[in-house]
């Protein structure tokens, strides 16, 4: 993965940097030494690593402020970071970049239950924040799978997504305002506990901006009231294509699950093999989930009886108890873990109409023979967000390359069915380079100018998104003033 | 002049080779009046693809509500944030079209438990102030491809750039609806009562208090299969007793949540009209610190319509209380809320760079 050649003019001022950082911080919260810069070498996406320059870990917006300001000022260039848990790169540092992260920023600012929002740093997990609320009844709905160690910072940078938002919404639909502090040290104000935007809808443009536009430092989040109860079923197919139609017919009839999830052979077996679920061997799995009280979850769940069996399921298994609730929902939470056990894998994130999902299915299967890597599937079906884990094995020699190739052609089959590259995980540096196959130029230079606006001098997390040639001008441009 | 371009392709030559300011409109049905040659987009009209399947449509942007209305009852499906019709308010004629309700970001009393227009908004084709054709998103529920414009083109009122397609999330239309009212109660009783229903777990979608001589009707709505209403509005009734007041049930309250969505009872009245967005809990101060000729709430109290004796400052009157007021029908006063400086500054960038003649319904967001 081609990174931008790092300035030599910022790494020969490393010291004088460190030291005005170390001016505006806490003692402790810049960390330099070459050991202890490599603790930020990579996120989640593994595969690629290269230590800070710095990172820096400030307490208050203040201190964020005057931290983007000194970077400004010194033209070095600064990447976000909430917990490191990006799948796409997010937050891979470059070697002449200040890592700023937003982890010791976790308060619960303000909780308002008849207006139902909560107010938080963004340096707070996923998690906590319905952790903040749920003794009172509520929770917050976006709920990615790495919900216990994710902060909202990366959540709303990301626009994350999780099983559940085919009911509550994705971050954009729950995030409400955010404290917003540009690459200048500016901090504007942008939303707040009230709805809709008096004027242009900037808060909708930085959700899922992956911190190129500015550092959100405090957030306001929608909470709801939890419903009285949830279950989940299990429905077993011999046939993927008879699974993608039952996902189609339950959405069409009016239920509306909470979630509806999606698993292939390969993963069933998985996860069997793994955490032993009980499930059914077979060919797709789907775990629908309802809410309601006893009486109306009884009753959904027999409309989505009445339409399976007319797909003649292999398997059709109502959950009894919160034992077997938990048991049916453990193979699914288990199935990433599951299928590392089998080897190195790659998440994909591509969304598609769900109408294609047959289809795509069978040419994942093609392209799996034609690459000679195993695909397991598993997947938010009820909103088309497929996760394709292609597994390799890192140690062969040659294999990332093919497992990459192979998942570019993947997310090009997604974008061809009428769908897109990332559903919830963005773009990062991992899909940086397809972005042209799915936006024309002209589509990229209207999101290139919106960076334009927020950080002209291309400071802020600038060799993610758009693939590099395509903002060469700009960065260079950065350069050039240095 | 006027032009009503019939495709993109047509609509991109008129803004590229337009020599002054362009009016943008719709159905012009929302009141939004400015200077220059006429662009009218209901020419680009029609239903592009409906997958009921996949709860999605994509339309042409000059595709009248109504026509896209018709087709998803067809299949018992709907527009789920119940866009607001302007015309009664605004004592105006015309068609509604789905490009207006977008570039408005208009939603109605749904906004408060499903989501505004913006967030029904799954992908965008528009014309930029150069006459440049740019998508942004989809056709799919979820995508993070590069940024969101999607939001930024909704509720942008056509200044940074004219709607030509959009793909909105669809939602199947519910078996039953049932509303509770509950009569007499004074503005911070109502405001209560909503929050109390908004905070229990029998998801209420609808939330509003009218004003009357004797306190007020406040209504609750919730929707969903037969049996679940039923047991729904029985919980809500007693989670709202305490509220006092007496309690009555409509079972078909369509029309009354209408009336609601679209002010009616502001219709044919003279004075001028302020939609204020706060916290719902604040809707009481706002009524108290303008004192208007009339009032009603919705979204639970966060959104407060206002009828005010023409020329009112109504924003002076709100000054520390958070959120924003829009003047819909009057004149004299900008129609939107002025930006904080910082914010100001990012919206003048924006704008500058989509359009930076300056001509796409000019002065409309800043004046």
């Amino acid at each position: 993965m081609e990174m931008p050649v790092p300035s030599q003019s910022v790494l020969a001022r490393k010291s004088h940097v460190v030291a005005r950082l170390q001016s505006v911080l806490a003692k402790g919260a810049v960390i330099h030494d070459e050991m202890e810069t490599r603790a930020y070498e990579c996120d989640a996406l593994t595969a690629y690593r290269c230590p800070p320059m710095a990172a820096v870990l400030p307490s208050t917006t203040d201190e964020v402020s005057a931290v983007l300001r000194i970077c400004h000022e010194e033209g070095v260039p600064v990447v976000p970071r909430g917990s490191g848990t990006s799948l796409a790169g997010g937050a891979l540092p470059t070697a002449d970049c200040v890592i700023l992260g937003v982890a010791r920023m976790n308060d619960v600012i303000e909780t308002n239950y008849p207006d139902r929002y909560i107010r938080v740093q963004t340096g707070r997990t996923n998690l906590s924040v319905t952790g903040a609320v749920e003794e009172d009844g509520f929770f917050y709905a976006p709920d990615p799978s790495s919900q216990l160690a994710c902060a909202i910072a990366g959540n709303i940078a990301m626009n994350s997504g999780g099983a559940h938002c085919l009911k509550y919404g994705v971050t954009t639909n729950n995030l409400m305002g955010v404290t917003l502090v540009l690459m200048t040290g500016e901090v504007v104000e942008i939303g707040g506990a009230h709805l809709d935007a008096g004027s242009l809808d900037l808060l909708g443009l930085i959700c899922g901006s992956e911190g190129q536009l500015g550092v959100v430092t405090e957030a306001t989040l929608r909470i709801l009231r939890k419903p009285e109860g949830a279950r989940p079923v299990l429905i077993g197919f011999d046939d993927n294509e008879v699974a993608g139609a039952c996902v189609s017919d339950i959405i069409k009839a009016g239920v509306l699950p909470v979630a509806i999830e999606f698993m292939d052979a390969l993963c069933i077996k998985a996860t069997e093999d793994f955490a032993h679920a009980g499930y059914p061997d077979c060919q797709a799995l789907l775990i629908v989930e309802v809410e309601g009280s006893e009486a109306e979850i009884d009753d959904q769940l027999g409309r989505i009886k009445e339409i399976a069996m007319r797909h003649n399921p292999v398997e059709f298994r109502e959950s009894k108890s919160a034992t077997e609730s938990a048991a049916i929902w453990l193979g699914r939470k288990s199935a990433f873990g599951a299928m590392g056990q089998i080897n190195d894998y790659m998440c994909l994130d591509g969304t598609i109409p769900v109408s294609e999902l047959p289809m795509v299915l069978r040419r994942i299967g093609e392209l799996s023979k034609q690459f000679g890597l195993a695909v397991g599937n598993v997947f938010h079906a009820g909103d088309g967000n497929m996760h394709p884990l292609i597994l390799f094995d890192a140690n062969k020699p040659g294999d990332l390359e093919l497992c990459e190739e192979m998942g570019a052609e993947i997310l090009k089959l997604c974008v061809d069915a009428g769908g897109c590259l990332t559903g919830e995980h963005g773009v990062g540096i991992e899909k940086r380079d397809l972005m042209t196959y799915q936006y024309d130029p002209a589509d990229l230079e209207a999101q290139l100018l919106v960076k334009d606006v927020f950080d002209p001098q291309w400071l802020l997390n600038a060799a993610k998104v758009f693939p590099l040639a395509v903002s060469l001008d700009r960065r260079a441009t950065q350069l050039a003033a240095q | 002049m006027i032009m009503t371009p019939k495709s993109e392709q047509d609509l991109s030559e008129c803004v590229a080779g337009a020599k002054g300011p362009l009016a943008v409109l719709g159905g012009g049905t929302r009141g939004v009046c400015v200077a220059g040659d006429v662009l009218n987009t209901s020419g680009i009209s029609g239903i592009n693809l409906y997958e009921p399947g996949a709860l999605t449509v994509v339309v042409k942007a000059g595709t009248a509500v109504a026509e896209i209305e018709a087709a998803l009852a067809v299949e018992r499906q709907r527009l789920a944030f119940e866009p607001m019709d302007y015309r009664g308010l605004l004592g105006v004629q015309g068609e509604p079209t789905i490009g207006g309700v977008v570039a408005g970001n208009i939603s109605g009393p749904r906004r408060i438990q499903l989501g505004a227009a913006r967030d029904f908004t799954l992908g965008v084709r528009f014309v930029d102030g150069q006459g440049t054709i740019v998508k942004n998103g989809g056709r799919v529920m979820k995508n993070v491809t590069g940024y969101d414009l999607v939001k930024l083109m909704s509720g942008s009122w056509g200044t940074l750039g004219v709607l030509s397609e959009v793909s909105l999330k669809v939602l199947p239309m519910p078996e039953a609806e049932a509303t509770l009212k509950i009569h007499g109660l004074n503005m911070n009783d109502a405001v209560g009562a909503m929050a109390a229903a908004l905070g229990s777990p029998y998801d209420v979608n609808g939330a509003a208090h009218l004003p009357n001589d004797n306190g007020g009707v406040t209504m609750i709505r919730v929707e969903g299969f037969e049996g679940s209403v039923t047991y729904r509005i029985a919980q809500l009734r007693g989670v709202l007793g305490k509220f006092g007041g007496e309690m009555t049930q409509a079972k078909h309250s369509v029309a009354d949540w209408a009336a609601v969505r679209d002010v009616q009872n502001f219709h044919d009245t003279d004075g001028d009209v302020w939609r204020i967005s706060v916290k719902p809990s604040d809707g009481p101060s706002v009524v108290a610190a303008c004192d208007p000729l009339e009032a009603q709430f919705d979204w639970a109290g966060g959104l407060v319509w206002l009828r005010m004796t023409q020329g009112t400052d109504v924003r002076s009157k709100l000054a520390g209380i958070a959120g924003h007021a829009t003047l819909v029908r009057g004149s004299g006063q900008p129609r939107f809320h002025p930006e904080h400086k910082g914010v100001a500054t990012l919206s003048d960038g924006l704008r500058q760079r989509f359009d930076p003649r300056g001509i796409l319904n000019a002065g409309l967001m800043t004046a």
